[in-house]
């Protein structure tokens, strides 16, 4: 521990509070309601995945994908296939990658609304976080017709997907989208981000310039909210996304400084509208049938090899990095989470800022415990 | 950047240091360079204005069974690159230089490679266990690790279908 | 609804006298406020969360979410207890006001569930709490979670704090 002036007060706020989004713990080192700093301590939600995948094979692995993210699972599950299959170098079928694209995009919408409900639901605003959810409950019908699963979906399987689309599934994603892009979006930008309160919370707080958020190893909104046009989508475009048409969101700010909490939650908003766009796109473009899965062998062993593959998270790029000595399991599997670095982050920006605005800057940052600790 | 002219440009400017240099999969260079090599290294690919591996992307350490492996991966802005650089460490004395004042990103991956491996790094700031309790015992990532029985009075055993 | 619950007994038709108990009137009055602490810990807390939400509406239970362990009557342990976690988990327990309630949401809080290969996980939230109701699946749905609640309710009304039971 570092030392402290008589006057100052250690403050702890978690591991159990509402405003932390899961299991993170901070060490506030308070001056009245002024801070000199927020040490943040980790590992609460620390389940040995990394060990596990070890003692697991390849496919048997999948369903823990699910729970590195539980808000985004398919973005989970595809970049573990993707590091797979590029290793192994195994085929996927044309539809499989439309079904996984679609997938994937859905969830990154799913998983805005709660990161942006829960933000709003930590600044006093109830109701937003409401409305959220229940577009939410409406993603989760989708998803569960897709693989019956509301929340963990475990969909995407090495050489495909697991299942196919249920009759009725285009024209229901269809118009879900239609509902998010035309009709809830300017509902909840009314009710919510253009309100005078809000944006006063938001403005001018937590600011990263661009060069410090590539210093700090910032990823995905938070890196695109400093300015920093980046996404692994179009940067190192991986499965189908070179075909469709869409924008990278960056921050440039709207209301107040470049890189504060309100252009990282803006791009959030953005991410959305350009996720139902190509989701709008990969339904046009769908083959009507075709297979969705390759055949794998019963026991499945990928060459002798190592590989880093990145994909683009709802909480920024996912690196799977996955060695393998040509047995059954992988022989070492690292995961790189975009919440793991925004985590060691908060503890950076949130020197000499306000205790209530540390709750602002926790939730723009939209971490997930679980992606911390792993 | 192609991955040909990639490689000959480190090459060129890294002649004295390289260990080893191929082709990985997925576009990915690796870079095998020497324990006492590595800050130097890092210093040239992230100053150097042709390079410009600015970003530092991840971290891991590996138990080879007799030695420790630390990976660093690397992006650069400027060439749309990637990069993998590894040390080899010895098994009994597994230390190598921070990187932390260079990358100030590499804090945290540092000390979750201590924390889950037991690879220190020299000059790091505050090398302390970041997921694990202070008090634990051991390092679960290596090959060895046998899993505790209990941890503060509470059991850890429940029969697994896989222990039979 | 069964017999032992039935809180009222009328005299007759038109008479405008209720008998009850002392403990059936409590009991109805506890067993229709049960607010539940928000221990959300992994992956269930967003079902959880949902089932708080609009379409589930546990508030129609008369259950609503508190922060703080003083003012709440039943711990949702939603997720994974790793073993850091652990001894926080207890001592928000303890905080807790008698009488109190535990329900153990999805397989990690009622064995380990999927994390049982892994060394830093509690294996079952009942080595270190004592459950009233465990709830399977991974993460369960909201309607599970809405009946480990009336099982809480169930649980509630049958109690007798002011005389013994038969």
């Amino acid at each position: 521990m570092t030392e402290f002036l008589s006057d100052e007060m250690v403050l702890n706020m978690g591991p159990h509070h509402p405003s932390t989004h899961g299991v993170l713990r901070f060490i506030l080192q308070t001056d009245g309601e002024m801070m000199r700093r927020a040490i943040p301590d980790v590992g609460f939600l620390h389940r040995g995945i990394e060990k596990i995948a070890e003692l697991l094979p390849y496919q048997a692995f999948m369903p823990y994908t699910d729970r590195i993210d539980y808000l985004a699972s398919i973005c989970c599950n595809f970049g573990y296939a993707l590091t797979v299959e590029r290793l192994a170098q195994i085929e996927v079928p044309e539809k499989a990658e439309y079904l996984r694209v679609i997938s994937a995009e859905l969830t990154r919408i799913g998983s805005h609304f709660v990161g942006l409900g829960a933000l709003l639901l930590d600044l006093g605003a109830v109701t937003p976080f409401v409305h959220a959810l229940r577009e939410r409950e409406v993603y989760n019908d989708l998803m569960e017709s897709l693989c019956g699963a509301r929340l963990t979906h475990n969909y995407v399987r090495i050489g495909g997907v697991s299942y196919d689309e249920p009759p009725g599934f285009r024209e229901k994603t269809r118009r879900f989208i239609d509902h998010i892009e035309y009709e809830f979006l300017d509902e909840f930008n009314e009710l919510a981000s253009f309100n005078t309160i809000f944006i006063n919370r938001m403005k001018n707080v937590g600011v990263i310039t661009a060069e410090d958020a590539i210093e700090h190893s910032l990823v995905g909104p938070n890196l695109r909210g400093s300015g920093v046009k980046h996404d692994i989508r179009k940067n190192d475009p991986y499965s189908i996304y070179n075909r469709f048409n869409f924008d990278i969101p960056v921050g440039h700010g709207k209301f107040g400084t470049m890189g504060d909490c309100y252009d990282r939650y803006w791009v959030r908003v953005e991410e959305v509208m350009e996720s139902c766009r190509i989701i709008r796109q990969a339904l046009e473009l769908m083959p009507e049938t075709g297979p969705v899965r390759t055949k794998l062998p019963r026991v499945f062993k990928p060459p002798k090899g190592e590989i880093y593959v990145r994909t683009e998270c709802p909480r920024g790029e996912m690196g799977f990095y996955l060695i393998s000595d040509g047995g059954k399991n992988p022989y070492r599997l690292k995961i790189r989470t975009g919440s793991f670095s925004a985590a060691a982050m908060i503890g950076e920006v949130s020197q000499g800022v306000m205790v209530a605005d540390l709750v602002t800057i926790i939730g723009s940052f939209d971490v997930v415990a679980p992606e911390i600790d792993r | 950047m192609k991955i040909s002219d990639l490689i000959a440009l480190l090459k060129e400017r890294l002649r004295d240091v390289i260990v080893g240099i191929e082709e990985m999969p997925n576009n990915d260079v690796m870079l095998e360079i020497k324990r006492h090599d590595l800050l130097p290294v890092l210093t040239t690919l992230k100053k150097d204005k042709e390079l410009g591996f600015i970003s530092f992307t991840n971290q891991l350490g590996v138990d080879y069974g007799d030695s420790f492996a630390v990976i660093y991966n690397l992006y650069s802005f400027a060439l749309g690159n990637k990069l993998t650089v590894k040390v080899f460490l010895e098994k009994d004395n597994p230390e190598v230089d921070s990187v932390e004042r260079l990358f100030r990103g590499a804090n945290w991956f540092e000390r979750e490679t201590y924390d889950l491996l037991g690879i220190r790094f020299k000059g790091h700031g505050n090398l302390e266990r970041l997921l694990l309790p202070s008090d634990w015992e051991g390092y679960p990532l290596r090959k060895d690790y046998v899993y505790p029985e209990e941890y503060h009075g509470m059991a850890l055993k429940r029969k697994t279908l896989f222990e039979e | 609804m069964p017999a032992q619950y039935n809180l009222v007994n009328r005299l007759n038709e038109d008479s405008r006298m209720i008998l009850t108990t002392v403990d059936r009137a409590l009991n109805l009055a506890r067993a229709n406020s049960v607010w539940y602490l928000l221990m959300g810990l992994a992956c269930c807390s967003i079902e959880l969360m949902q089932t708080g939400g609009p379409r589930a509406d546990i508030d129609r239970f008369g259950s609503l979410f508190r922060a703080t362990p003083r003012q709440s009557d039943l711990m949702i342990v939603a997720g994974t207890v790793s073993l850091k976690m652990a001894p926080r988990l207890k001592r928000l327990y303890e905080q807790m006001a008698d009488p109190k309630y535990v329900i153990a949401m999805g397989s990690c809080a009622n064995c380990g569930g999927l994390f049982n290969l892994s060394y830093s996980i509690v294996k079952g939230v009942d080595k270190i709490l004592p459950v009233d109701v465990y709830l399977p699946g991974c993460p369960p749905r909201p309607e599970a979670l809405t009946e480990a609640l009336i099982k809480i309710q169930e649980k509630i009304k049958n109690e007798r704090y002011l005389r013994k039971k038969e």
